[in-house]
């Protein structure tokens, strides 16, 4: 009877070991496999090879215009993931289901689909376009349509993860602040601030990774001129289609590739060391 | 009352407005703009229906073997120990920090006539690389975390006096699974199966490289559209942005309503 009643709370030992087995092996061949080929194909021609790859002129280049565009479209979604959160969590009123739901809306929408729309609005033919060449203002092709685009992409990072923060953590520590006599601005900074750096900085992560590692969206306004206007994901497209420059398209993959595991690392040592200073830990 | 309501609100509308829900606008006024016959006509072409069909089969595929798979990986996760737990575990979210051409075009070299898998499973016979069997490799990739780390929380929650119960009520080990466990983790993984197919059906970037992309073959939508727009044909290209657009969230819708069901019922 005891051994019926713990069979039944627990796998056998050949299916548990049946499951890891599964497990690792659809990990090992969807994960760790490219992971592995991006640095065995980047360095397959020897490491002079690879580290001239890395000194092009248009590779260096497009690692200017990601870091750029990164410092531009980050910053932004930084200052409206906060704000977002500070109206969403500590105020009440009408439509704020409404809210919450549009601002997750951009990852909803296919990356290519994310880009066109500036076409649509600034491109040559759009909308805006006749009165933007009339003032020589270039935003698609160019760097303010990739920020724009970028921007898209990454909209909601920060925000999902404030809002769920910040509304657990109520309005009582501010309300006290202030009635203390510190103003707005001090509250804000001494005692919201230390309570959401954690998840401020998680969001924060997630949304420089993304910000420079979107390809779809900006492969759509960039219009793909060497040394120009290709960030780094489109320096690897422009690599990869030809034939001569296969392993430098997976040498400057490889640079990209380095960022998602130090992207990955530090997301796992949040989770680990400040996991209860987090909320959502789902996706994106 | 904490003062910055209305500085706050106001910014968060703003840009909201400006960066998203305008842009949005102008992208369906664009089609309507194209008229019936255009958006008919475009959205008749065997070419537009097809790619539209590959793209969301496609994610509807993934994302079913995401279930089966990330319910699996979650399970082993959340209940046994085994060497190299932690590494593995950490590697999970790599889809979300891994820019999508470099998978993209790790993939493909993988997948190739000579590539590591592509090679054995060439001699097998199957073809991966420049398929549409490559597609759906991508988008379970480009998905693979959303059903783990949704059903994640759910497993570690879950108390073990239901199972305990069971057992004392003489269910086997299956019955206690398929008829205690599994009804509580189904809100879990339809959340994560929507999250998962919202992302394949729309993705680009780890596609193209391995797809191939011949015509009514191995064309998703999101690269039907790049075409068209590469042509200055807005038109047909918002048409078919807003088909996808309005067939992906009924989609969601759809799941949200067998969510909402299942919880009832569940």
């Amino acid at each position: 009877m005891a051994r019926r009643y713990r069979s039944a709370l627990a796998e056998p030992a050949p299916v548990r070991w049946l499951l890891i087995a599964v497990t690792l092996s659809f990990l090992g061949v969807f994960l760790l496999l490219p992971l592995i080929t991006v640095f065995a194909q980047a360095l397959v021609q020897g490491l002079a090879t690879y580290a001239r790859a890395l000194t092009d002129d248009d590779t260096l280049a497009s690692i200017r215009l990601t870091l750029l565009t990164a410092a531009i479209a980050v910053p932004l979604n930084t200052l409206f993931g906060v704000a977002a959160a500070w109206a969403i969590a500590k105020f009440e009123f009408r439509g704020k289901n409404l809210l919450t739901t549009l601002i997750d809306l951009p990852f909803s929408v296919s990356p290519v689909i994310s880009g066109m729309v500036f076409v649509l609005l600034f491109g040559s033919r759009g909308w805006f376009g006749p009165w933007l060449s009339e003032h020589d203002i270039k935003i698609v092709f160019a760097l303010p349509g990739i920020v724009l685009a970028t921007t898209f992409v990454t909209f909601p990072f920060v925000a999902r993860e404030l809002i769920p923060l910040m509304q657990a953590q109520g309005t009582d520590e501010e309300q006290a602040a202030m009635t203390l006599g510190a103003g707005g601005l001090r509250t804000f900074w001494h005692v919201t601030m230390p309570n959401i750096r954690w998840g401020l900085f998680y969001g924060v992560l997630l949304c420089n990774a993304r910000a420079m590692g979107e390809f779809g969206a900006v492969s759509v306004v960039s219009g793909h001129i060497r040394g120009m206007t290709n960030t780094m994901p489109l320096q690897v497209e422009a690599l990869y289609s030809d034939p001569g420059e296969y392993s430098a398209a997976f040498a400057v993959s490889s640079l990209l590739a380095l960022l998602g595991f130090v992207t990955l690392m530090l997301k796992n040592f949040l989770e680990w060391r400040h996991g209860d200073e987090l909320t959502a830990l789902r996706g994106h | 009352m904490l003062p910055g309501f209305g500085l706050s609100l106001g910014f968060t509308l703003s840009y909201l407005s400006l960066l998203v829900l305008i842009p949005l606008a102008a992208l369906f006024l664009r089609a309507a703009g194209f008229g019936i016959e255009g958006i008919w006509h475009e959205l008749a072409s065997p070419r537009v229906q097809h790619a539209l069909m590959l793209s969301f089969s496609g994610a509807l595929a993934a994302a079913a073997i995401n279930i089966v798979f990330g319910a699996l990986i979650a399970w082993t996760f959340v209940r046994y120990d085994f060497p190299g737990k932690k590494l593995f575990h950490a590697m999970i979210d790599l889809p979300f920090a891994l820019p999508t051409a470099v998978a993209g075009i790790a993939l493909a070299a993988l997948y190739s006539e000579h590539g590591w898998l592509g090679a054995p499973l060439a001699q097998l016979g199957i073809h991966v690389a420049y398929t549409p069997l490559g597609i759906i490799v991508a988008m379970v990739f480009i998905s693979l975390p959303f059903v783990v780390r949704t059903l994640e929380p759910v497993l570690e929650e879950f108390e073990p006096q239901y199972e305990e119960a069971a057992a004392t009520l003489g269910a086997s080990r299956r019955q206690t699974i398929v008829r205690v466990i599994l009804p509580t983790l189904v809100p879990a993984l339809l959340t994560g199966a929507a999250l998962a197919f919202a992302r394949a059906v729309g993705e680009y970037g780890s596609i193209i490289f391995i797809a191939g992309n011949l015509q009514n073959v191995s064309e998703i939508a999101p690269l039907l559209i790049m075409i068209r727009l590469d042509e200055f044909n807005y038109g047909c290209a918002s048409t078919i942005a807003a088909a996808m657009l309005i067939l992906s969230f009924t989609i969601l819708f759809a799941i949200n309503l067998l969510q909402a069901w299942s919880r009832r019922h569940g």
